[in-house]
C-alpha cells in the first residue's frame, strides 16, 4: 500500500449566517434584552426578511479526499464551492465542524504570498522570519539561503527593506521561500497569479521538480486551467461543499467547466416563493422567444417575454436590466423605451427585445427592474428579481478573435475605423 | 492496514490542550519575532534603544517634581525613620508598572494584530505573546541596568537608608511573577477580544485607572489602615513593594501577600492558556 500523505475523512465546515455574536458587548446585551421582552431585535437590519435563530451555513458538507505521496491535486470549483475553506482547514487556520483531517508530515502552506512580510526587514531578515512562520527552523533556513536568494532573482536588494522592493520582486521573494521549504506537504491558493510570465514558468518547473524528484505532495488551488494541466496530476471538483469529481485532470477540467451549464430559456419568479409585500406590478417570469438555448451569438437581439400582474393600477412603469458579469461585477445597464401600464387584476405580458451587441462573448446574469420615475428623477422600484436571468454569448462564426474577459472586459466597443494608411518613404 | 498519521485534527478539543511542547519547537520563530518587534520599533529613530531609557527617565523626573516636590506625597512604605532617594523610588515603580502595562496592552492585542497572519499559515498561536512578553522584557532589562547604576550612585554617595540585602535575590522572582500576571492577562483579553472589542477599548483606559491603585507614585504609608486588606488584594502591588523592599533593603514585605499575589498569577495564567487554546482553533470565524 502506498503511503498516504493525508487524509480527509467526512469533514465538514460549519459556519453562521448573519450576525456573528455581537461585535460590541452592548450590542449583545442589547440583543439579549430584546430578546428577553420579546422585542424586535434592534440590530436587526430594517426590511430585511427575519433570520431563522440559529441559521446555518455548510461551507462543506462531509468532504472525504485521501492524497498519496508524491501526488499533485489540484483542486478546482467555482467560487463557494469550499476550496478555500478546506485549505485553510489543511492548513489548520480553522478547525473543522466536525471529521477528522490526517496529516503525514509539515504543511506549508502558501495562501497568499508574503505572509508574514514586514516591511522594514530586509529580504533576508524576511526570509529567516517566513521560513520560521512556515515551520522552518533556523539551522535548515541557514543552509538553504543561498538557493534561495539565488531563485528568487532579487540578490541585488537583498539587503534592502523590502517595504521598498516592486510587487514582483516581493512575490518572487515569498515564493522563493516557499518552494524551498522541506515541508512534506504544500498547499497553494493561486500564488502564482501574480508575477511575470518567466517567472511563473520557473516556479512551474520548479515544483514540479520537488514533487517529482522529493516526493513532495502538492495541493494546488487555481482558477487556471492551465496551469492545473501543467502542474497537477489529479483534479478534485468541489461544488457547494461537495466532492463532485476526483480524478483524472482533462475529465476534472470537463466537469468544472459544465457545473454550472444551465442552457435553461426560461425563468420563474414564484418558487422559491418570494417576499410577503406586494407590489404593484408583479414579475412572475421570462421566457426567452424562439430559442432552444440561451447561448446566442454575439451581437444578436435577445427576444423575450415578461409575464406580470397588476396588483394596482399602473401606469408610467418602466423596465430595467441591469447586467452582472459571471464573476459578479455589474456591466451596465438597459432600459424599457416605453412606460408600462396595466389595470389591477390584469395579467400582463410585455414582449421585449434586449440589443447585446455591445457586451462582449461570455455568460451574463442579469436582474430585471420594474421601476417608475418621480417628478425629481428619483427611481422607485416596483418589483426587482436578482438575478432574473441568464445567457451566454458567444462568438459568431466568422470572428476570429478570442475574447480574453480578464483583459479586456466584458464591453466590446465599436470598432475603430482605420481610414487612412498612409506609406512614407 | 491502519495508517499511522503525524498529525490529527478533529473536531473535539482537549480542555487542556496547550500547545507548549509545539510552541517550544518554534523558539526560533519566537526569536524572530522578537527580533522584528525591535527592528521595527527603533527603525528609522536617532536614539534607538535608548528610547528604552529615556521614557522611565522622563517619567522619573516629572513624578520627582510633581508628586514628590509638589504634592508631597510620602514615599514610605512603612513608618519609621528611612532616608529614602525619591528619585530611585519613583524609577522602581515606573519601570515595573511599564513593564506590566507595556507587555499586557501588547499581548491583549495578540489575535487583532496578527490577523492577517494567523489568517493564512498556521503556528502555534502562543508565539506571538511570549515573543512580545519578550520583546518588552529586553526593554526592561536595559530599564534595570540603568536602574542599578543609579542605585549604585547613591550607595556609594551613601546618605541613604539604602542596605545590600539578600532580598536582592528575590528580584528574578519578582520579574518572573511580572511576566506571569501581565501575559496571563493579555491573553486573557486577547481571547475575548476576539469576540468584543470592548475590553480593547477599555485595557488602555482599565491600565491608566488600574496605575492609581497601584503604589507607583505614592508609597503604602498613604493608604489608610483600614483599606489595606482590599488593597493588597490588587496584585501588582505586592510585586512593586516587594521590588523595592529588595533594592533597598527595606520596606513592606508580607509573605502572605506576597504568596496570594503569586497564586492569583498563577491562575490567571492559567486562566488565560486554557482560555487561548479555546479560542485559537476557531478565532478566525468570528474576528
Amino acid at each position: 500500500m502506498e503511503e498516504l500523505m493525508l487524509k480527509i475523512d467526512n469533514v465538514t465546515k460549519q459556519y453562521r449566517l448573519g450576525q456573528i455574536g455581537g461585535t460590541t458587548l452592548k450590542a449583545e446585551l442589547q440583543r439579549l434584552s430584546a430578546k428577553l421582552h420579546k422585542r424586535e431585535d434592534p440590530y436587526h437590519a430594517i426590511g430585511m426578511p427575519v433570520q431563522e435563530k440559529n441559521e446555518k451555513f455548510l461551507a462543506l458538507k462531509g468532504v472525504s479526499i485521501e492524497v498519496k505521496k508524491g501526488e499533485r491535486v489540484g483542486i478546482i470549483g467555482h467560487n463557494g464551492a469550499g476550496k478555500s475553506t478546506l485549505l485553510k482547514l489543511i492548513s489548520r487556520v480553522t478547525g473543522p465542524t466536525s471529521g477528522t483531517i490526517s496529516l503525514n508530515g509539515r504543511v506549508a502552506s502558501m495562501l497568499e504570498v508574503g505572509t508574514g512580510f514586514h516591511g522594514e526587514l530586509t529580504g533576508r531578515e524576511n526570509i529567516y522570519m517566513n521560513g520560521a512562520i512556515l515551520g522552518m527552523t533556523k539551522k535548515e533556513i541557514d543552509s538553504k539561503i543561498e538557493q534561495i536568494i539565488d531563485f528568487s532573482e532579487v540578490r541585488q536588494f537583498i539587503d534592502t527593506p523590502v517595504k521598498r522592493y516592486s510587487s514582483g520582486m516581493y512575490v518572487k521573494l515569498a515564493f522563493s521561500v516557499a518552494a524551498h521549504l522541506d515541508s512534506e506537504i504544500m498547499i497553494m491558493d493561486e500564488v502564482l497569479a501574480v508575477g511575470d510570465m518567466a517567472f511563473q514558468k520557473k516556479c512551474l518547473d520548479k515544483m514540479n521538480d520537488v514533487s517529482r524528484q522529493q516526493g513532495r505532495t502538492i495541493l494546488y488551488v487555481s482558477h487556471n486551467m492551465n496551469t492545473i494541466r501543467q502542474l497537477c496530476d489529479r483534479v478534485v471538483v468541489l461544488d457547494k461543499g461537495l466532492v463532485i469529481f476526483d480524478g483524472g485532470v482533462e475529465e476534472g477540467i470537463e466537469t468544472y467547466l459544465h457545473v454550472h451549464d444551465d442552457s435553461s430559456v426560461s425563468f420563474d419568479f414564484q418558487t422559491p416563493e418570494r417576499d410577503k409585500w406586494k407590489f404593484e406590478l408583479e414579475m412572475l417570469g421570462i421566457d426567452f422567444i424562439d430559442r432552444a438555448t440561451n447561448r446566442i451569438a454575439r451581437g444578436e437581439d435577445l427576444d423575450f417575454v415578461l409575464h406580470c400582474k397588476a396588483n394596482a393600477d399602473v401606469r408610467d412603469l418602466f423596465f430595467r436590466a441591469e447586467v452582472f458579469s459571471a464573476s459578479g461585477n455589474i456591466v451596465g445597464a438597459a432600459f424599457s423605451d416605453k412606460s408600462i401600464a396595466a389595470k389591477k387584476g390584469e395579467s400582463v405580458d410585455i414582449v421585449m427585445t434586449l440589443p447585446t451587441e455591445h457586451l462582449a462573448p461570455g455568460r451574463f446574469f442579469c436582474a430585471a427592474v420594474l421601476y417608475r420615475g418621480n417628478s425629481y428623477g428619483a427611481q422607485r422600484f416596483s418589483d426587482r428579481v436578482d438575478p432574473a436571468f441568464t445567457f451566454e454569448l458567444q462568438n459568431r462564426e466568422d470572428d476570429e478573435l478570442v475574447w480574453l474577459q480578464q483583459q479586456w472586459g466584458n464591453v466590446r466597443l465599436d470598432d475603430i475605423r482605420i481610414r487612412d494608411i498612409r506609406t512614407m518613404g | 492496514m491502519e495508517q499511522q498519521f503525524k498529525t490529527v485534527i478533529t473536531s473535539k478539543r482537549k480542555v487542556f490542550d496547550l500547545h507548549i511542547r509545539e510552541t517550544f519547537r518554534y523558539r526560533d520563530l519566537i526569536f524572530l519575532f522578537v527580533k522584528r518587534d525591535f527592528t521595527a520599533m527603533y527603525k528609522q529613530t536617532i536614539l534607538g534603544p535608548a528610547w528604552a531609557i529615556v521614557q522611565p527617565l522622563l517619567t522619573t523626573v516629572v513624578f520627582t517634581i510633581i508628586f514628590g516636590s509638589l504634592a508631597k506625597l510620602t514615599t514610605a512604605d512603612v513608618a519609621g525613620n528611612f532616608e529614602i532617594p525619591g528619585f530611585l523610588f519613583y524609577m522602581a515603580g515606573n519601570i515595573c508598572w511599564a513593564y506590566f502595562s507595556g507587555t499586557l496592552q501588547a499581548t491583549s492585542n495578540t489575535f487583532l494584530a496578527n490577523a492577517n497572519t494567523m489568517g493564512k499559515v498556521y503556528y502555534p498561536r502562543l508565539v506571538s505573546p511570549v515573543a512580545t512578553s519578550i520583546s518588552h522584557l529586553i526593554s526592561f532589562g536595559i530599564q534595570l541596568v540603568m536602574f542599578f547604576v543609579i542605585w549604585l550612585v547613591y550607595l556609594l554617595i551613601g546618605r541613604t537608608s539604602i542596605q545590600v540585602t539578600p532580598a536582592l535575590l528575590l528580584i528574578p522572582l519578582l520579574v518572573l511573577q511580572m511576566i506571569v500576571l501581565s501575559t496571563g492577562f493579555g491573553i486573557i483579553i486577547s481571547s475575548i477580544t476576539t469576540k468584543y472589542r470592548d475590553l480593547a477599548m477599555l485595557v488602555g483606559f482599565g491600565l491608566q485607572l488600574w496605575h492609581y491603585a497601584c503604589p507607583v507614585a505614592y508609597g503604602l504609608q498613604l493608604v489608610p489602615e483600614k483599606y489595606l486588606t482590599l488593597y493588597m488584594l490588587n496584585p501588582v502591588t505586592p510585586i512593586i513593594t516587594t521590588f523595592r523592599y529588595a533594592v533597598f533593603g527595606f520596606g513592606y514585605f508580607h509573605l502572605g501577600y506576597y504568596l496570594l499575589s503569586w497564586a492569583m498569577s498563577l491562575v490567571i495564567f492559567f486562566i488565560g492558556l486554557v482560555l487561548f487554546s479555546r479560542i485559537e482553533r476557531n478565532f478566525m470565524d468570528t474576528i
